[in-house]
């Protein structure tokens, strides 16, 4: 897969402004940034789905523009909101995509299986899928996706709005995928943790690629780990903080918290030096730079911001914006 | 309970996997799938599975199915029984109840054949469409199969209403019988790809059922379903030669009429037969403007959904 210079305008407003990147068979590529970041239209390009503005994109060696059905025949995709139908049972739905990529019917018994199995469906072959959690159907999805054996498997979020568990579960398959299936996975999300199930990650922000790279390779160049610590006053710590380490600490979820060249080495330090009459510590933690530091330290902001804001509401919102 | 929001900070563990990737040592135990090139074979299939799905769904909902006749049970025995002892100094004999039951068929078809257009808005809504838009195949084998999706489930629902024609004194009779079938078929055609049509560019439910109340519920009075097609005020005539749906009442009316015994006064006021200028249009170029329209406005369909992104 490669992108050159790819551009997408809606009238006035560019939602992707000159993006570049080429990714490998084979790996798991993650696309990560808050709502309105431009990946859903990013995808929706490279899935033929939405015409660029601008520039070129090749997807399994074809490009998206001149050769759609090529592109398209080589691609699995599973998208933000469910394209089920619903009315009909797990097997009718695998079955009508079978027919509409034409797959060859003396395999398709035994590739509906297997697809059916790995996301653990195969029992609720036979259940309209209606009936399904929005776990399951998500499974379904990715099933789907695969049944015609992609080359590119896109999930554009792909466990947005499930609960935790089924959120790692959906994970457990994706990394399932990639191991058994010789197969390139170009995700989307905006869920910082999730991010490191990708071999490479680009961080997009207002339609650009900010930084690309691997999430560890990432971690690194922010270089700083995290410290909390919490105590009786964090005010009062704050300030003694400030006055002996020079370290411009916040409160970050009712604790405070700092970054700091090697955390592990620095606490030791810190209660050597730390005072009697400042208040005393209860605990420290010390966590290795997350993607969300990443995120930080590259755009200023934080996801969580757009997160916290981000009720279901206005997630939907922007989703719709993002058509 | 584990929360979303420790995740973020506690990071999830990983097995260092570089960007080269073992091969999957599994690999004789994979079906393998190479997708085909694109082939009039591939596009028949592609048809077929979206017609098929068509016939899938609304087996499932026999709600509508039940629904669906009790408009034409209205027309015909609540309507038709009240209306008779007035129409009956009209009539010649011939009970009111058939004289409007191929105009009530034809309000049946459109109906279910109205529905099932409406049911590419839903797929829009649900997503579903956009699994359709994204396979390899043409957009015109999308929306063909789901016009003749819809025009079987609608012509299956002129069958119903077929089945039920000894109780308005039509008795069964093949020749009959097939000739209603084959016309209601082509009207829930033409019907199904008007819809299409509409909702290629209507992408709200609401909208799109009040643009077809408006167009089917005028098309219906007009169509001469109700009434008979001679001596009408010259504004209503033009009007009438003008709606399609006369040109689907007007042969089943002609059909049903042969069958019964009554005198030529009483067949020139209640089945004169529709005349362009003078000349008595006959079935087969009535059933052609029909297929004609039908055909004009699947084309339309499916130009305006090979041209949306």
């Amino acid at each position: 897969m490669a992108v050159h210079d790819l551009v997408k305008r809606y009238d006035e407003v560019e939602a992707v402004r000159g993006i570049e990147f080429e990714v490998p068979v084979g790996e798991t590529f993650g696309f990560l940034g808050p709502n309105g970041a431009g990946k859903s239209t990013t995808i929706g390009m490279l899935c033929t789905l939405v015409k660029p503005s601008g520039g070129s994109a090749e997807v399994a060696g074809h490009d998206v523009v001149r050769e759609r059905d090529e592109v398209r025949r080589n691609i699995g995709l599973v998208f933000q909101d469910t394209t089920l139908d619903g009315y009909l049972t797990a097997e009718e739905n695998l079955k009508l995509h079978a027919e509409l990529y034409g797959v060859p019917r003396e395999v398709l018994g035994e590739r509906m299986r297997q697809v059916l199995e790995m996301v653990e469906l195969w029992e609720r072959r036979g259940h309209i899928v209606n009936t399904f959690s929005g776990g399951m159907k998500r499974r379904l999805e990715i099933a789907r996706g695969l049944l015609h054996s992609p080359r590119v498997l896109f999930l554009d979020e792909p466990t947005v709005g499930l609960d935790p568990q089924t959120r790692s579960s959906i994970w457990g398959y994706i990394s399932k995928l990639g191991r058994e299936e010789d197969i390139t996975i170009f995700l989307t999300t905006h869920y910082m943790d999730e991010a490191e199930y990708c071999d490479r990650i680009a961080i997009m922000d207002q339609g650009k690629i900010v930084v690309l790279d691997t999430p560890e390779a990432l971690k690194e160049s922010v270089g700083r780990d995290r410290v909390q610590i919490q105590t009786e006053d964090n005010e009062a710590a704050m300030a003694a903080l400030r006055e002996r380490f020079g370290i411009d600490a916040q409160i970050a979820e009712g604790v405070v918290t700092f970054g700091v060249q090697g955390g592990e080495e620095f606490v030791p330090r810190l209660f050597e030096d730390w005072d009697p009459a400042h208040p005393p510590i209860r605990s420290v933690s010390v966590s290795r730079p997350s993607l969300d530091d990443v995120f930080l330290s590259y755009t200023g902001t934080t996801i969580r911001d757009a997160e916290a804001s981000g009720s279901d509401l206005s997630r939907n919102m922007a989703r719709m914006m993002s058509r | 309970m584990a929360s979303t929001a420790d995740t973020t900070t506690a990071g999830v563990a990983r097995a260092p996997s570089g960007p080269p990737r073992e091969q999957a040592p599994s690999g004789p135990e994979l079906a393998r799938v190479r997708v085909p090139t694109r082939s009039l074979r591939s596009e028949l299939r592609a048809v077929k599975v979206v017609w098929k799905r068509e016939l899938i769904r609304f087996s499932r909902d026999r709600l509508r199915i039940l629904t669906s006749l009790m408009q034409p049970f209205l027309f015909l025995f609540v309507l038709g029984t009240g209306i008779s002892s007035l129409a009956s100094a009209g009539t010649h004999g011939v009970s009111f109840k058939t004289f409007i039951y191929p105009g009530v068929l034809c309000m049946a078809v459109m109906f279910t054949a109205m529905f099932s257009a409406a049911s590419i808005v839903w797929d829009r809504e649900f997503g579903f469409l956009r699994e359709m838009m994204v396979a390899p195949v043409g957009r015109s084998s999308i929306v063909l199969g789901k016009c003749l999706g819809g025009a079987t489930v609608a012509a299956f629902q002129g069958l119903l209403v077929i089945a039920i024609s000894p109780l308005v004194h039509v008795h069964y009779e093949p020749g009959l019988i097939l000739e209603l079938f084959a016309l209601a078929m082509l009207l829930a055609f033409a019907i199904t790809a008007f819809g299409m049509m509409a909702a290629a560019r209507i992408t709200q439910m609401q909208s799109f059922m009040a643009l077809m109340q408006m167009a089917i519920m005028p098309m219906f009075f007009i169509s001469g379903a109700l009434f008979s097609v001679a001596h009408l005020p010259r504004w209503l005539e033009i009007l009438n030669r003008i709606d399609p749906l006369t040109y689907a009442v007007d042969p089943m009316r002609r059909a049903i009429f042969s069958q019964l015994s009554i005198s030529p006064a009483a067949r020139r006021t209640l089945d004169p037969g529709v005349t362009w200028w003078g000349w008595h249009v006959p079935t087969l170029a009535e059933a052609a403007v029909v297929a004609v329209l039908g055909l004009v406005m699947l084309s339309i369909a499916i130009w305006e959904f090979s041209r949306a992104e």
